[in-house]
């Protein structure tokens, strides 16, 4: 059984992204003690699957990397992974959570020497690349995974694989015999870093992303330019491998719209932005990106980043939403059809590959989480009295980037603190 | 300029989209378009219209009046109804198209020769006069659309079609001189002018 020590006078964080990890950092920095969830079995959520943060195009690993820092050196955060929420009673100051711990088959005595990996021959889709590949079925979640412990996929347990993990083990670290538990943590208030997925672009039906090989999303792009991505970090597209040296963005791919996402997802034109500059980088003046959009929402001093890549001549931009997305079954390129708004030509624009600028959408959207909460009609969690001791934080609240999903989180910390210290005084 | 187009003019001067929200069908989802183009691009008929649905609010918006209700491009509007499926605003554009040609219509500025406007025309006052199509006059009608001389020429290659319908009994001849009707002809036609009634006090569309 997980000993979990915590009284009403704790801080649950739900989520171990960026915004769950600076909420717990930062109660933490503040004498409050901190229990840490994460559904995974690394933190870092959706940021360490980035290459590089706008606007700065710098890597998300150094961001993280002092926030990993900050955590293993503070004694009041206990953090447990593959850990999920199933359940919630009480009110302000005195809640009780249920939290189901998924067995991750690979204790403490892990050193990451990748010994089982090496044994173990079955594969699973990688997560971590959103599936554009596989890994082995004893895996180290990624590069910079915290924990960094191997974990081993549920699908090999009971089968000779699991044995060949555990006999090339030399550490004694893999327990096949770690079962699912149900533990009980108190808290006074509970922080929801759930965070967001992409919205599902397959039902976008006429972008055709589950037709066609060569229509990918934001996030899947993200994982071809980064190195540890599944193509070393050259942008192959994925029907024939060919170098993608004519990308076209689609702006708006779910969001601001009443059939799919209804809110602006915020950080796409960013995103999109940020990855014309993958393009060039890569291909220099061979690489052309065309970016389609409504309006181009670079919101206060990001407007700077868009003026730089709006005088790159390598990247077209078209104001039009493209209404369909056609491919032409001998080379699989992607032919994108509209009518733009500039003049209202018509166009049918052939492309290597086209990325959508997926949009964000709550990965708990407030209805799937085990008690009453005010959301708005996304299903983002909004700061109300009603909800007592429940806090949102980062992308749970809003479509937010990472550096607004950091003010989000600390405001969420220092709510939270306000609940425990009120316990305190009571007790006092 | 017919009266209730003076009257149109003179009420609302300067303001298209003010008339366009009062006077047409769904006209207030007017200014709800945020331009993005999807609606042009999905239109199946989309190459053949001279102004795209997108076009025709931004025109509305830009008060282009005269552009607007002579044009023909909604009366090409085919009522697939791709437009407001796919709309991110839920507009109800395939309505939009059809209630703009609709007062382009009643106020005698839609284009004279545009063939689904003759066809409408055809359609509701033969539909209008007993409750029942009267479908030998609707078709004949359409022969007969461009003079008599073509009219002969269009009916005689449809004869063979003619005569194996009224062998199959999907075409009685009678009809011609004596069309069947519905049981209450008078209630119908007291039903549609109270219904114009109803519409036309609501879009303030009453001649003076």
């Amino acid at each position: 059984m997980t000993e979990v020590v915590a009284t009403n006078q704790t801080i649950l964080v739900v989520g171990g992204g960026i915004s769950g990890m600076t909420a717990a950092l930062e109660a933490a920095e503040c004498g409050k003690d901190v229990v840490l969830l994460e559904k995974n079995p690394a933190l870092g959520g959706r940021v360490s699957q980035l290459y590089r943060y706008f606007p700065k195009l710098c890597h998300p690993t150094c961001g993280l990397e002092i926030n990993l820092r900050r955590l293993k050196g503070s004694r009041r955060i206990r953090t447990l992974t593959m850990a999920e929420v199933t359940g919630i009673t009480g009110q302000k100051g005195d809640y009780t959570v249920s939290v189901k711990l998924s067995p991750r088959y690979v204790n403490e005595n892990c050193t990451a020497c990748g010994e089982c990996g090496k044994a173990v021959t079955a594969e699973i889709p990688n997560a971590f690349n959103y599936n554009l590949n596989k890994i082995k079925a004893a895996y180290i979640p990624n590069a910079m995974a915290y924990p960094m412990r191997y974990v081993l996929d549920p699908s090999i347990i009971g089968t000779p694989e699991a044995d060949k993990a555990k006999a090339a083990c030399k550490y004694d670290a893999i327990d096949l015999d770690m079962k699912e538990e149900t533990i009980q943590i108190k808290a006074g208030a509970v922080v929801w870093a759930t965070g967001w997925q992409p919205y599902d672009a397959a039902k976008i039906q006429p972008y055709g992303y589950d037709r066609f090989a060569n229509v990918i999303t934001s996030v899947e792009f993200e994982r071809l330019a980064d190195p540890h991505g599944p193509t070393g970090g050259k942008i192959l597209r994925p029907s024939d491998g060919k170098e993608a040296k004519n990308v076209a963005f689609i702006q708006c791919a779910g969001s601001r719209d009443e059939n799919h996402l209804r809110h602006c997802s915020r950080i796409c034109c960013m995103a999109s932005l940020k990855q014309t500059n993958y393009v060039t980088e890569k291909f220099g003046d061979e690489g052309k990106s065309t970016i389609y959009y409504i309006d181009i929402r670079a919101i206060d001093r990001f407007e700077d980043f868009y003026q730089k890549v709006k005088a790159n001549p390598n990247v077209k931009f078209i104001k039009s939403k493209v209404a369909k997305i056609v491919e032409d079954e001998k080379t699989g390129n992607p032919i994108c059809h509209g009518v733009d708004t500039e003049g209202y030509h018509r166009y049918a624009t052939e492309h290597d590959l086209v990325v959508l600028a997926i949009g964000m959408a709550p990965s708990v959207p407030a209805g799937m989480i085990p008690m009453d909460i005010v959301a708005d009609s996304s299903g983002f969690i909004q700061l109300d009295e009603a909800n007592g001791g429940l806090f949102g934080a980062g992308c749970a609240t809003n479509a937010l980037d990472v550096n607004r999903a950091v003010q989000s989180a600390t405001a969420s910390a220092l709510r939270a603190i306000q609940v425990v210290n009120q316990v305190a005084r009571a007790e006092a | 300029m017919s009266d209730l187009n003076a009257q149109a003019v003179a009420k609302y001067r300067n303001n298209f989209l003010k008339e366009v929200e009062a006077c047409v069908e769904e006209g207030d989802w007017v200014k709800m378009c945020i331009q993005c183009g999807v609606c042009s691009g999905s239109c199946p008929f989309g190459p053949d219209w001279e102004h795209p649905p997108q076009e025709l609010f931004m025109m509305i918006r830009a008060g282009k009046r005269e552009e607007v209700l002579t044009s023909s491009s909604m009366w090409m509007c085919t009522s697939c109804y791709n437009c407001i499926v796919r709309c991110p605003r839920e507009i109800p554009i395939t309505h939009i198209m059809h209630g703009l040609a609709n007062y382009a219509h009643r106020l005698g500025l839609a284009p004279k020769n545009q063939p689904t406007r003759h066809f409408s025309a055809l359609f509701w006052n033969n539909i209008i006069k007993t409750g029942r199509v009267n479908e030998l006059k609707l078709s004949l009608g359409l022969y007969f659309r461009d003079g008599f001389v073509s009219g002969i020429k269009v009916g005689l290659t449809m004869a063979s079609v003619g005569l194996g319908m009224v062998m199959a009994k999907r075409l009685n001849p009678i009809e011609l001189l004596k069309p069947h009707g519905c049981k209450d002809t008078k209630g119908i036609h007291a039903m549609l002018k109270k219904a114009r009634e109803i519409e036309d006090r609501r879009k303030g569309l009453t001649a003076a």
